[in-house]
């Protein structure tokens, strides 16, 4: 069965080093995920294209694009995220978080995530912790213990880009894992059917029927 | 088919003046557009319910709509909407049964549970409990409107013992109720399980939610035994400006866009136009575009459109009623019925069709679905 991963990156200039890092780590899920005997595909979106689709749904009270609603449908479809933003101002972009607000409540229940950033100075290492990783336990998702953090001198030679290469690798297995033991393993009536996930973009075609709503009161 | 205009009340600068009206005139300007849209021939008058500026629109319609009854003869008043949430349920009874009487039995309301976040802590209420309330406070409001002496006991309300409404609804026929909602899946079920009728906004989604949550309703009404699908009652919103060109019409009314709430300083015009109903062109325009709403949710019963926010001071308001009247609604009128099929209603339920409806009609009754009424009775003998 192909795993699907998605891959969101908010670099925002090209060719950006976000992006760089983005396929990297995607380049090394794949591996660990072939390695696990599964076919995986990859859709990467660089979310600076989406700036002014986020920007409409956030100046109309929520009228999502259909642009949008295609991207958001496919995020909540996938089997595992890759999120890699650029450090601004001692956080993530503003078009990323642009982007997570544009997310129904339910979008990301359970989803296995690498957290993953970039930056021009290695002290900006913490931002993995202190702001990536609240927010995705926020719409919980599955965040890999290892995040993945490159400062301008880990994409050189010597120790810091062997040692870049490694941490890519240890949260690429650890999705990896995630990934290829999604649904199978339950045995089925003793758990939640599924993740519980939804995008929020189609009205659902069942309903909860009145009479449950209603509860106890009667005519 | 009934064509009408739906009002919020809001207050606001005419970007291209800078002048913004007082709250005295806003009031005042509402009533006007009411008796305008009844001088043109239009059909319903509906007024937003506010608890907060800069809107004006009544916390409770009943006030205005009395003043409008009591200046109009045919006009059918309504809301867009009635605060299911956060009203006493008991409130509702009374006011709008007194409306009633007031106008003579041309009312109808639209219920809606409000997004406005500190509305319902105002009113010592819960915004997360939204659809509770809303399921709850409109059953009771059925059975206050059906009933007498009424024992009751619920989640949300002081518990009710020999309770009965005075006055009781005109002809003991209860008003027409709509749901609006516009992503609830939960409101359009509420809506096809008692046979009420639903509304969608419209104007701020794109087209293809509104057809999903259309279609959701009109499958659950067939499924409870209300009739086919196809003969589900519908309203949409919609949203026009009309000049004599296409050009002029933008031209005119761009500033107002662009500085309009809840979309302004967004989307451009043209995107605006192209993704949501809203059509700025002339008449003929507004007619080729209204017609083609019938196309993706099916042969519909109300429309109504917004006319009067984002400043636009009261003489253009009432012209462009004047044009809705005059030259786009005759065409609508005529063009939706003939595209209509036999057994697809023209309009919705009436004070007069309810009544010859007779009283043994399922309007009448608190559970009006045929499907799921084992279950109540079940859990009635439990």
């Amino acid at each position: 069965m192909t795993r699907r991963l998605v891959v969101l990156t908010a670099g925002l200039s090209q060719p950006s080093s976000t992006r760089l890092l983005a396929d990297q780590i995607a380049g090394a899920v794949a591996a660990e995920v072939s390695g696990r005997g599964e076919a995986v595909d990859i859709q990467t979106y660089e979310l600076r294209e989406y700036a002014v689709d986020l920007a409409t749904m956030m100046a109309t009270a929520g009228m999502p694009t259909a642009r949008l609603d295609q991207l958001r449908r496919a995020v909540s479809a996938a089997d595992g995220l890759v999120v890699v933003t650029p450090v601004f101002a001692a956080s993530y972009t503003g078009v990323f978080k642009m982007f997570f607000d544009a997310l129904d409540t339910d979008a990301l229940n359970g989803m296995p995530v690498i957290i993953a950033a970039t930056a021009g100075t290695p002290r900006h290492s913490l931002v993995l912790d202190h702001a990536l990783r609240p927010l995705l336990s926020h719409l919980r998702a599955v965040v890999m213990p290892t995040g993945v953090f490159a400062a301008t001198e880990d994409f050189g030679g010597g120790a810091a880009g062997r040692d870049l290469a490694g941490r890519a690798g240890r949260a690429a297995a650890e999705l990896a894992a995630h990934v290829v033991s999604t649904g199978g393993d339950a045995v089925a009536g003793f758990t939640p059917t599924s993740t519980g996930r939804d995008s929020g973009v189609d009205v659902p075609t069942e309903v909860t029927p009145f009479m449950k709503l209603l509860g106890g009161h009667s005519g | 088919m009934q064509f009408g205009v739906f009002t919020i009340g809001d207050v606001t600068e005419d970007p291209t003046t800078g002048r913004t009206p007082t709250e005295a005139e806003r009031v005042q300007s509402m009533v006007a557009i009411a008796k305008k849209a009844e001088e043109v021939g239009l059909d319903v008058f509906a007024t937003g319910e506010h608890h907060n500026p800069p809107f004006v629109a009544p916390a409770n319609p009943p006030i205005l709509l009395s003043n409008i009854a009591a200046q109009t003869t045919n006009l059918e008043l309504s809301t867009a909407t009635t605060l299911i949430t956060t009203n006493d349920p008991v409130r509702l009874a009374e006011d709008y049964a007194y409306l009633q009487h007031m106008a003579g039995g041309r009312v109808d309301l639209m219920l809606g549970r409000g997004n406005t976040g500190p509305v319902y802590p105002w009113f010592g209420k819960d915004i997360r409990k939204g659809i509770p309330l809303a399921v709850e406070n409109y059953h009771l409001l059925r059975r206050l409107w059906r009933e007498t002496a009424i024992d009751w006991e619920g989640e949300f309300r002081t518990p009710l013992h020999g309770y009965t409404l005075a006055p009781a609804p005109l002809d003991d026929v209860p008003p027409f109720v709509w749901h609006g909602s516009i992503r609830s899946p939960e409101i359009a079920e509420q809506a096809a399980f008692y046979g009420d009728g639903f509304f969608h906004n419209h104007i701020f989604w794109n087209k293809e939610h509104t057809q999903a949550m259309v279609r959701l309703y009109r499958q659950r009404f067939e499924h409870y035994g209300h009739g086919a699908a196809d003969q589900a009652i519908v309203g949409l919103g919609g949203q026009v400006f009309m000049a004599d060109t296409e050009a002029e019409a933008k031209r005119i009314f761009r500033p107002y866009f662009d500085n309009a709430p809840v979309y302004g300083h967004g989307p451009s015009l043209e995107s605006f136009t192209r993704d949501t109903p809203l059509t700025v062109g002339t008449p003929q325009q507004v007619i080729e575009r209204t017609l083609g709403f019938a196309d993706y949710v099916g042969d519909y019963q109300r429309q109504l459109f917004l006319v009067d926010h984002a400043g636009l001071p009261l003489d253009a308001v009432l012209e462009q009623i004047e044009i809705l009247g005059k030259e786009v609604v005759p065409v609508l009128r005529r063009e939706f019925e003939a595209r209509r099929p036999e057994h697809v209603p023209s309009n919705p339920p009436s004070h007069a069709s309810l009544v010859a409806e007779g009283p043994d009609s399922p309007h009448r009754k608190v559970i009006s679905a045929t499907a799921g009424l084992d279950q109540v009775t079940e859990e009635a003998a439990v």
